[in-house]
């Protein structure tokens, strides 16, 4: 049986977890000491070593994208913390920010110094007024520290670090158009390349890094790479938080190395709520395809999830029990993404529109089994036709429910209605950890 | 009509600070957004406006960033503002039934203010707080754990004037306004309000010390190396 690994989430039980003494009571900021007498190009290969690859659903190696940044360039280099978690079903950004600001900001530092930034930003979500105050407090604290600002700690390194809160967009998530956001425009993607480590913030070399992979750094500083490799698996390295929510006993942040399976993941936390049985699930948000009960042993790594026809994304774990209509989830999550399309790419902007009145309409019943299919080819032409990957993880719901319950559609079609009662899927009709009734 | 002179320079102190914190101007225009709304509760034409002035940019180069961005709002909304989250996880679990009885409950649809001004309600995006589904906000704060009763109880409290005390936030709302001049980048002082973290963000840290798990590599090891 996999072993939970708190490490990240260690602190969070603390009840001043958020304040700079209680970061530093725990060896807060020991690592930026340690880092400031290495060389950043040193750091950059200490990253590349831990296998660190980036918590914000991608996967994409921490390590090998700083050492994209041209050294040496004469031009300032940028560093962009996405703080800007929004994908359905992620949670772990927010409670990390919440609990233990100064993880993030000590491990913007670090990064910042590697990769020759001397102005970084946390680029925060707005709808989140009590995490944006703790990361402003902790930003305040390490400059009164000494921690940001000029000469650190006697380095002779200076460090901006500006906090700096969205307005509500999704597609921010999406590191360019979070760069546009951030330039003061309409948050709409760039066509890449030029990726963002060659132009990106203001033209400049940008290493834009999502908060769990930027509060990792501290602890490989600390640590050394081979600790954090000698967690996780072959490819996928380390650890990260898992986070289960849904109809299951005690959703939660449950940190763990990658390579744990949902099956376990499931027991730690109670198991399907009482009575209820497991029908279909997100590994990492709703842009990652779902899976059934078929695969609860999947091993929750990059490449495991892949094979399985999925993505581990941000491993956001929602659970839906066999109460749940998934023609009724899909049409959500569908209105979901036509609401937050730019609207810059066209098959995108209309697909999801589409999307959205056709699986209106088979929701009600009014659909025939011909529908599917032009669903399913409406996604070939979404998928892979847009700058972004919102329109692609539109497609994964739509495609994926398919393929798993057509039977469920059909129904739909067989009997002109909605077979599901929406109200045997809420909390208060079932038991769960004494809330409800029984 | 522009803002009063005394409002307008106040406002164009602030515009300043917020300016500076960049290389270039115009990546102030988000904060300097979230300014005029705290000043205003929306985003009036006045607010647009002043921004483009501070900037240098057209009131119609604003006003595309305004129309693109969810949390400006182009009209008066309820001093506070009451999410309910309809994405498909919140939904499912209640979110659909919360939102259905609330709106019955005011009598108002998606961002009308109540006749007092006090309340107005907003279907809300996934909030990242999905392990305390079904959830809500007022004014951006977390209420975790919704029912539809404790929906209706929230609204009559903040419309009776009440104080409204989040589940994971500061110790009592604060207004639309207030919450908006914090997004702008000026704090309040109230980040050492509220717990660190709730129950359901501790969950499997409970779990690890329970089971002796921390004592691995991972935490121990942390701490020593460190």
């Amino acid at each position: 049986m996999t072993a939970l690994t708190p490490i990240l989430t260690r602190a969070w039980d603390r009840a001043d977890s958020f304040t700079l003494r209680s970061y530093e009571d725990r060896g807060g900021y020991r690592a930026l000491r340690t880092a400031l007498g290495m060389d950043p190009g040193a750091l950059v290969e200490a990253v590349k070593d831990s296998g660190l690859r980036g918590r914000g659903g991608a996967g994409f190696p921490t390590g090998m994208k700083w050492g994209f940044i041209p050294q040496g360039d004469g031009k300032p280099h940028y560093l962009v913390v996405n703080a800007d978690e929004s994908e359905p079903g992620t949670c772990k950004d927010v409670p990390l920010m919440m609990a233990d600001p100064h993880l993030l900001v000590e491990g913007s530092i670090i990064t910042a110094y590697a990769i020759r930034s001397h102005l970084a930003f946390i680029y925060v979500r707005g709808e989140v007024l009590h995490v944006i105050r703790r990361v402003q407090q902790a930003v305040a604290e390490a400059y009164e520290a000494g921690y940001l600002g000029t000469d650190i700690l006697g380095s002779g390194y200076d460090l901006e670090l500006v906090v700096h809160c969205g307005a509500g967009a999704y597609i921010c998530g999406e590191e360019t158009a979070l760069l546009d956001s951030l330039e003061g425009y309409r948050g709409q993607p760039r066509l890449k390349p030029p990726f963002p480590a060659i132009a990106g913030l203001y033209g400049g070399p940008t290493v834009i890094n999502n908060v769990e992979s930027i509060a990792s750094v501290p602890s490989i500083v600390a640590n050394g790479a081979d600790w954090f490799a000698g967690m996780g698996t072959e490819k996928s390295k380390g650890f990260g938080i898992f986070s289960l929510s849904g109809h299951v006993t005690r959703p939660g942040q449950y940190e763990a190395p990658l390579g744990i399976t949902l099956r376990e993941l499931l027991d730690m936390a109670g198991g399907v709520r009482a009575g209820h049985r497991l029908k279909f699930w997100t590994p990492g948000g709703s842009s990652t395809p779902i899976l059934t009960d078929e695969h609860l042993d999947v091993p929750l790594d990059f490449e495991s999830v892949g094979a399985a026809g999925s993505m581990l994304g941000t491993r956001a774990l929602q659970i839906f029990d066999e109460t749940t209509c998934v023609v009724r989830a899909v049409l959500r999550w569908s209105e979901f993404y036509a609401h937050e399309s730019c609207g810059k790419c066209t098959p995108c902007r209309e697909g999801t529109y589409w999307y959205k009145l056709m699986l209106a309409r088979l929701e009600k019943g009014n659909g025939t089994e011909e529908d599917l299919d032009t669903l399913l080819d409406m996604s070939d032409n979404i998928l892979g036709r847009a700058f972004c990957a919102l329109g692609d993880g539109a497609t994964s719901p739509v495609t994926s429910s398919i393929q798993y319950f057509r039977d469920e559609y059909i129904r739909h079609f067989d009997s002109g209605g909605c077979p599901f009662d929406p109200a045997a899927s809420t909390v208060w009709a079932g038991p769960r950890d004494g809330q409800g009734a029984t | 009509m522009a803002f009063d002179a005394d409002v307008a320079e106040r406002l164009a102190r602030d515009a300043k600070e917020i300016i500076a914190r960049y290389p270039r101007p115009r990546s102030a225009l988000l904060p300097l957004l979230h300014l005029v709304q705290a000043e205003e509760g929306h985003v009036s034409r006045d607010g647009v406006e002043f921004c483009a002035a501070q900037l240098g940019i057209t009131p119609a180069q604003v006003e595309g960033v305004v129309t693109f961005y969810t949390m400006y709002k182009q009209h008066p909304i309820g001093e506070y503002s009451v999410g309910v989250c309809t994405n498909t996880l919140c939904a499912v679990l209640g979110g659909d039934q919360i939102w259905q009885e609330l709106s019955d409950h005011l009598g108002v649809g998606a961002d009308e203010p109540t006749d007092d001004g006090k309340v107005s309600i907003e279907r809300i995006e996934c909030n990242a707080a999905c392990d305390y589904a079904p959830v809500m906000t007022v004014n951006w704060e977390f209420f975790d754990n919704m029912t539809p009763e404790k929906a209706k109880r929230l609204v009559d409290d903040l419309r009776a004037g009440e104080a409204v005390a989040p589940t994971r936030g500061a110790t009592s709302v604060c207004t639309w306004k207030q919450a908006s001049r914090v997004l702008a980048g000026f704090p309040d002082g109230r980040a050492h309000e509220g717990v660190q973290a709730g129950p359901e963000s501790l969950r499997g840290l409970d779990l690890a010390r329970e089971r002796g798990w921390t004592d691995a590599a991972a935490d121990g090891g942390a701490e020593e190396n460190r």
